[in-house]
């Protein structure tokens, strides 16, 4: 794990956009649930609905509540034009701030409850106003216990705001995900370190400050509030000397053959002379609207994922029809441009263990569905919501024991261990060749192909520099060349490999290297 | 009795809480120069009666006059800077030094007070000017709460309010601070209301006793005509109390050493 140092400096632009983000959130939290505290120390209507509705927040996940912006701010671009951004800060900022009120305002309510009142009358007694009470008296006694709601909201905020990456903003959580989906640990642990460390180094300074105005000393108070606005202004500083014109933003989803794509587009796109900036771990949901909204420029998309989730068909009327059909509707529905397909499939299919299959006597989904009532079936978190489980269900009338989620990459870790008899794998994965898995015959053609495609979005679908740098991509990535380049990226051995370097072997099986 | 102009009148002054008359209609004038105790058991409006003379309380019927004027016309700070309030709870401000305390109520009014003028009002309640720059906490309860009488000063007010002032102190403390209070309501020439559940340290300290019972003003003598039996019922039975004691005391001294 020695790699870890070596990953560590180069988060440096992670850790400026997570302080930027964490404190934004915290700040805007503080601007809504200080004054909203006031009211609610002067109404117990205020006080009871603005703290169950904070706590209602508090129990959404944060990943939902991140989510959960990007419709809302699309369907807001009614109002406020199309200028308004869908993904990155904005609907990251919007959840953590939400995420931030609680222990804020709970710490405020519970502080101006708790004022010793004969304190209050004599601030009364002696003639003061409703402000001069509130800023004199009510404010400083009250401060060291809004403060250490500051303090439990600035850790939470900086331990969610990792989740920012999956909604394309960047943060230290850009490690985290991607380490998880490639198995390098070493990434995953620098990430986790770093915003650990900054979430300590939050804690100590904000509980300086917090001790400071409890003991009343200007010298901590103001000490801390300096070091903290610093460091803030720091990494401001670090992000603001990024270069803001727009370059060309490519998306991955969580998984590692997106991963190497993106970065093999990436790789051609920075050799015609364009700049690229990648936004990996998106959420599989966000990516297609991101797009279409021109908030990312380029993704890898399925035929298989557009025909189901976004034209909503449950027909299978095979590849070709399939692909014409949703190159036509993309372009006249989104202005998206489907560039052509990559070569490849990465479909759903059923795999099992070879020893396992053949002890039950399982080849194609039909045996499967006999011996089905009395075994586990592993999917991704989506598989079980997807048309094409319900397709296949009832195409089979298969009714398994157990349904189980997995990460896409756990989930052959759990075959392996027995966790998961059968699982729902993809076609593209190097793992099947490595494990030696068989995947089940589907005699009733009810999984959907699912064929690799590159998707422009409307800003850039008429750039004819890009279109010319990816155009010998098309047809370029036989599924041989990607099982391979993703096995290179999954394995766990001296050989495992990173995305780009992957990339790069896998241009050069496509004939593409120079 | 010569009778100078009234510095405080009550008009049919009553205060509700919904259906609870916590006082109801208390006509009195009090004249300038005088202390007066207002006496009475828990609940009998005494304390409501006090604060609605610095507007704490708002009346739902009549109206009270200071110094010729209706108090609710009056703004909350100027009246509160002229009528010194001191209270149980004492209510020092925990954040503030012991100056800064005494200094608030002119700091409201825009009137930043020398030290001097500290150091002589530390002097006046018989504390060490030096305390000064102390924290509330530092100090004992006696201490505190002649820094809050320091306090009810410091804006040189016609009027000392004070409402159990020393209910918290212990005996002696109380005693000590009674007696002060009462000299300084002579040298300063004072109008003081005081309320105060305790018969004997209002006979002891007062010029003039009102008695209230529910709501109701129910007697207002002098210490002497009280303990002289006038007054009517529930006034005789809080006079009851001390006098009774000090006589069990007096028996018992006669008794000697050989008792016991």
């Amino acid at each position: 794990m020695g790699d870890i140092w070596d990953i560590l400096p180069g988060l440096g632009d992670k850790l400026a956009a997570h302080v930027v983000l964490s404190a934004s959130a915290i700040g805007l939290a503080m601007l809504i649930a200080l004054p909203l505290a006031v009211w609610a120390g002067r109404s117990q209507v205020v006080a009871r609905l603005s703290l169950s509705l904070a706590s209602l927040v508090q129990t959404i996940p944060a990943l939902a509540l991140l989510a959960l912006f990007f419709p809302l701010l699309l369907s807001l671009r009614a109002v406020f034009g199309e200028g308004l951004p869908t993904l990155g800060f904005l609907p990251a900022l919007m959840a953590l701030t939400l995420y931030a009120l609680l222990p804020i305002l709970r710490n405020a309510v519970t502080a101006q409850a708790n004022l010793d009142p004969g304190v209050l009358e004599a601030a009364d007694g002696v003639g003061m106003t409703k402000w001069q009470k509130l800023y004199l008296v009510e404010a400083p006694l009250a401060a060291p216990f809004i403060m250490a709601g500051i303090r439990t909201a600035s850790v939470w905020t900086i331990g969610a705001a990792t989740l920012a990456t999956t909604i394309g903003q960047p943060s230290l959580g850009d490690p985290i995900i991607a380490g998880l989906q490639i198995q390098n640990w070493a990434l995953v642990l620098a990430g986790c370190l770093a915003s650990a460390g900054l979430a300590l180094a939050a804690d100590w300074l904000l509980w300086w400050i917090e001790v400071g105005l409890a003991r009343r000393s200007r010298g901590m108070t103001f000490g801390g509030i300096a070091v903290t606005l610093l460091g803030i202004l720091a990494a401001l500083w670090a992000q603001g000397t990024g270069g803001e014109d727009r370059r060309i933003v490519i998306a991955a989803k969580q998984f590692s053959e997106q991963y190497i794509l993106a970065q093999l587009i990436g790789s051609r796109l920075e050799a015609a002379g364009y700049e690229v900036e990648y936004r990996d771990g998106l959420g599989s949901g966000v990516v297609h609207g991101a797009v279409a909204s021109s908030s990312i420029d380029i993704s890898v998309d399925y035929t298989g994922t557009i025909w189901t989730n976004y034209l909503g068909r449950k027909d299978n009327p095979g590849r070709e029809v399939m692909y014409e059909t949703i190159r036509e509707w993309e372009w006249r529905t989104n202005g998206v441009r489907v560039l052509g397909r990559l070569g490849f499939e990465n479909a759903y299919a059923f795999a099992m263990r070879g020893d396992r299959a053949r002890e039950l006597g399982v080849t194609s989904l039909t045996d499967l569905a006999a011996v089905a009532p009395n075994l586990t079936v592993g999917g991704d978190p989506e598989f079980f919501e997807r048309p094409e489980w319900i397709a296949v269900r009832d195409a089979y009338g298969l009714s398994f024991a157990r349904s189980r989620n997995f990460a896409p990459t756990f989930m052959y870790n759990a075959l392996q261990s027995g966790e998961a008899d059968v699982i729902c794998a993809f076609t593209s994965d190097g793992r099947i060749a490595t494990d030696r898995l068989v995947v089940l015959d589907d005699p009733e053609g009810a999984l959907p192909s699912y064929e690799a495609m590159i998707m422009l979005s409307p800003r850039i679908a008429g750039n004819e520099g890009v279109v010319a740098a990816l155009k010998p991509l098309l047809g370029a990535i036989s599924v041989e060349a990607m099982r391979e380049a993703n096995m290179a990226v999954d394995r766990e051995d001296a050989e495992k490999l990173t995305p780009k370097q992957a990339a790069e072997g896998l241009a050069k099986a496509a004939g593409l290297a120079k | 009795m010569t009778t100078p102009q009234p510095l405080l009148v009550f008009e049919g002054a009553a205060r509700a809480y919904g259906e609870t008359v916590a006082v109801a209609g208390v006509s009195c004038a009090i004249a300038a120069g005088s202390f007066v105790a207002l006496v009475g058991a828990s609940g009998s409006g005494k304390s409501t009666l006090l604060k609605m003379v610095n507007t704490l309380v708002r009346p739902t019927g009549g109206r009270v006059l200071f110094a010729g004027e209706d108090v609710s016309g009056l703004k909350p700070a100027r009246l509160r800077r002229r009528v010194g309030y001191v209270f149980q709870g004492i209510g020092l401000f925990p954040h503030f030094p012991v100056a800064e305390n005494i200094a608030i109520g002119p700091r409201l009014t825009g009137e930043k007070l020398p030290p001097e003028r500290i150091a002589e009002l530390l002097a006046l309640v018989e504390l060490d000017p030096a305390l000064a720059s102390r924290m509330p906490d530092e100090l004992s309860g006696g201490q505190r709460q002649r820094v809050g009488v320091a306090r009810a000063l410091a804006g040189e007010p016609e009027l000392l309010l004070m409402d159990e002032p020393f209910g918290a102190l212990d005996p002696v403390t109380r005693d000590a601070l009674g007696r002060k209070v009462r000299e300084l309501h002579e040298r300063l020439g004072l109008t003081t209301v005081m309320v105060t559940h305790d018969m004997a340290e209002a006979l002891l300290l007062a010029d003039r006793v009102l008695v209230m019972d529910k709501g109701a003003l129910v007697a207002d003598a002098t210490p002497r005509a009280l303990l002289a039996g006038e007054g009517g019922a529930v006034a005789q039975r809080l006079v009851a109390v001390p006098r009774e004691q000090a006589e069990r005391l007096a028996a018992m001294e006669s008794l000697g050493e050989t008792r016991g």
